[in-house]
């Protein structure tokens, strides 16, 4: 393609693209770096329902000229990043300094906001990513085996996850896992201990949301497996079959090479969307169990508190840990594209 | 015969005039948003009722994450946000909020004094009903196993031990112990009941890590013993449903949801003539009860225009009519503050909370940001993966990170 051709072709995504997302993500570092200016506090005597008092309340006027000479605030550079609600530098120290070992500064460390969702979204990341792509493989290669004619109705209620937006589907389940739902009592039933409860504990907790996750994303993984899979060349199969190759060798020298490509791209958008796990937090009532980076933006940003520096302190953090954690599959697909050139 | 013509069509006229007086009648729009619990339903259908401008309503469980946003923009999306002395703070230090005093001259005739809610001398908002957290219980399973009515925490953590005992109940007290705003605000309610002070004087040095956070958080860990072992994940809803099913017997809930506990489908008839109420329980030998008063009121918007503001005060006036009461339902939905008001039996708690001088709710600018520190620190101390002092430092430090970003420390 000629220089001149591509930059037409390619100009509305990039200005799309520098609207929609360099801009605002240029806003959010800017906001990160800044915080509200100090509140002029003032007693003043407040009446209700119940009576008087003289209690503490923000002088507006003192603070107006203030804002409106400096809108955006106190700059204070990277004070917000390390302070305890994210990567608590000081705290770290501490942990590092008082643990005797590696499990108990673990530990330590995960009672810090900042590191306790870190935990739980890279764990969720990567059990649900593998789980998802080998289930998807195995599904799809099933319904690739079955007869033509129940096809069609296999591949609907495969997709039938996916369709189900996930708050109203982590909702549906929070009522049916609960320890009067169907599931919850199926569970006490078979483990035989009425006082089992799912939601109690921390790691059933965590498995209910990874399984929760898995269940989810699957369809997705199928479905562009079962695509690759009708691609897949007849003589090549043939050729393995006449030279006495069974059927699991076939899956994996010809059919597992073949689907590659297919694969690291859903890799790269699992563990994307994986890394943003926000919905079934909220759905399953798992804030006391489980929190991800997400989870704490908009907890941030909700309520009577809305820290928008600290929002977005967490933004940036949750943006960096995206691109290392898909740095690696970048790298290889690069390193790819310059060895076919 | 042209005299009792013009009679007849100057009567008809002044009929005219008398009967849209009386109607509401707004020239510019109207739009309000806030909690979604019956009162305010009902006092959303009555600015809903105005004619002449469009009234929208958003009425959401969520409407604290959405108001100061909504109020932020130039002109404002809501017109109106129905508050409580908890969730004014947010609107109050945004400075979002106008004040009423011309509008209250102008149109506010039916407002009783203590309805304005004055900050440093300016009315700020129209409280119209009053809420506190009490005992909710059932009369038939106490009066069977001879247990008296609680008065103290005390005294329900026994009568839980022999209702479990008596295996009428597994799980007999029920709590919004939801990990978040819920459990932070009966933390606050214990913590008040021991006597503790959140800060120090009037500043905004946290004081939580006292004797009375200990206290507060080990009462708490006792009831929890007697709860669903779900109950991190129990708002006010889901505890309400559990005792709508008959599996709490004892629990502390607001007097806003308490009228209307029982008014759902397939309540039990054991359930529904067994529910009672009474006032909010002590502790700890205290004469201060372990509950906090709110107010719920509305307030009109700064960045708005002045007719739209005019409008939203005639039609939020008309949504607190003194006559909206004189429905048995209305008035059984809230401790009205309006004019004319007698206390239903379903007041009952409230008044007993105002009447043993229940603590309100501090409207302070950073009270928000300490209510949120300690509902996402508690989880950890419930679940027994900490100990209470490590709790109460945590908390400290998660307060303290918060009100430096905020400016306050």
């Amino acid at each position: 393609m000629k220089h001149k051709t591509f930059f037409w072709f390619i100009l509305p995504t990039f200005l799309a693209m520098l609207i929609f997302i360099f801009l605002p993500i240029i806003s959010v570092v800017l906001q990160s770096v800044h915080t509200p200016h100090e509140n002029v506090l003032i007693t003043v005597e407040n009446c209700d329902p119940f009576g008087c008092k003289k209690v503490t309340s923000i002088d507006h006027e003192a603070t107006k000229n203030l804002n409106q000479s400096e809108p955006l605030g106190k700059f204070v550079g990277l004070d917000i990043y390390f302070d305890r609600g994210h990567l608590a530098i000081e705290n770290f120290k501490l942990i590092w300094e008082n643990s005797e070992n590696i499990f108990s500064f673990v530990q330590s460390l995960s009672n810090l906001p900042f590191y306790k969702a870190v935990f739980f979204t890279l764990t969720f990341t990567f059990t649900v990513t593998p789980i998802m792509l080998l289930l998807g493989l195995l599904i799809a290669l099933g319904v690739n085996s079955i007869s033509k004619k129940l096809r069609g109705i296999v591949i609907f209620f495969s997709l039938l996850p996916m369709i189900v937006t996930p708050l109203i589907g982590s909702i549906i389940l929070f009522w049916m896992i609960d320890s009067r739902g169907i599931i919850g009592n199926l569970i006490q039933w078979l483990f035989d201990d009425p006082n089992l409860s799912l939601k109690a504990s921390t790691s059933l907790t965590w498995i209910m949301l990874i399984v929760y996750g898995v269940w989810h994303a699957i369809p997705f993984s199928f479905i562009v497996f079962y695509a690759g899979l009708q691609t897949v060349p007849k003589d090549q199969l043939e050729s393995a079959k006449i030279d006495g190759a069974n059927k699991f060798e076939e899956v994996i020298y010809i059919i597992i090479p073949h689907l590659m490509p297919l694969i690291t791209f859903v890799t790269l958008m699992q563990l994307m969307d994986n890394f943003r796990v926000f919905e079934p937090i909220v759905g399953f009532s798992a804030e006391a169990h489980a929190t991800s980076l997400s989870w704490i933006i908009f907890n941030d940003l909700g309520g009577e508190t809305r820290q928008l520096s600290a929002a977005a302190t967490s933004s940036i953090l949750t943006i960096i840990g995206v691109i290392i954690l898909l740095s690696p599959v970048l790298i290889r697909t690069w390193k790819d594209f310059k060895f076919k050139k | 015969m042209n005299l009792i013509k013009y009679t007849f069509l100057i009567t008809s006229f002044l009929f005219f005039l008398i009967k849209n007086s009386f109607a509401c009648e707004i020239k510019a729009r109207v739009s309000v948003v806030g909690n979604e619990f019956p009162a305010i339903q009902t006092v959303g259908a009555g600015a809903k009722k105005c004619k002449g401008a469009e009234v929208k309503t958003n009425l959401t469980a969520d409407h604290q994450k959405i108001n100061v946003a909504g109020m932020s923009s130039e002109p404002a999306e809501y017109t109106s946000a129905i508050v409580a002395n908890t969730s004014i703070v947010a609107l109050l230090n945004n400075d979002l909020i106008r004040p009423l005093d011309n509008l209250v001259k102008k149109h506010g005739s039916k407002l009783k004094k203590n309805q304005l809610i004055t900050i440093n001398g300016k009315v700020m908002a129209v409280a119209f009903m009053a809420n506190a957290q009490h005992l909710v219980y059932r009369k038939d399973v106490l009066e069977k196993l001879n247990i008296s009515v609680p008065k103290t925490y005390e005294e329900m953590l026994s009568a839980a031990k022999k209702i479990r005992a008596s295996g009428l109940a597994k799980n007999p007290v029920g709590g919004a112990y939801k990990a978040g705003w819920n459990l932070a605000q009966e933390f606050n309610n214990m913590f008040i009941g021991y006597g503790g002070k959140h800060f120090k004087g009037n500043t905004p040095e946290p004081n939580v890590n006292s004797d009375a956070g200990k206290k507060a958080l080990n009462m708490m860990k006792s009831l929890s013993e007697y709860m669903n072992p779900d109950f991190l994940t129990h708002d006010s809803n889901a505890t309400n449903a559990e005792f709508r099913a008959g599996n709490v017997i004892l629990m502390n809930m607001w007097g806003s949801r308490a009228a209307t506990l029982t008014d759902a489908d397939g309540v039990s008839d054991a359930v529904k003539k067994g529910m009672d109420i009474a006032g909010p329980m002590t502790v700890g030998g205290g004469n201060i009860p372990a509950s906090t008063l709110f107010w719920d009121g509305w307030t009109v918007a700064k960045k708005i225009s002045d007719a739209e503001a005019e409008a939203t005060f005639i039609a939020m006036m008309n949504a607190i009519d003194p006559s909206i009461i004189k429905d048995d339902k209305v008035r059984k939905q809230a401790v009205w503050l309006l004019d004319g008001y007698t206390p239903t039996d379903a007041a009952r708690g409230v008044f007993a909370a105002a009447k043993m001088n229940t603590t309100p709710y501090p409207m302070l600018p950073y009270a928000g940001l300490m209510h949120s520190a300690i509902g996402a620190e508690i989880a950890d101390f419930m679940q027994g993966k900490e100990n209470a002092k490590k709790t109460l430092s945590d908390i400290e430090d998660a307060y303290r990170a918060a009100a430096k970003e905020k400016g306050f420390l």
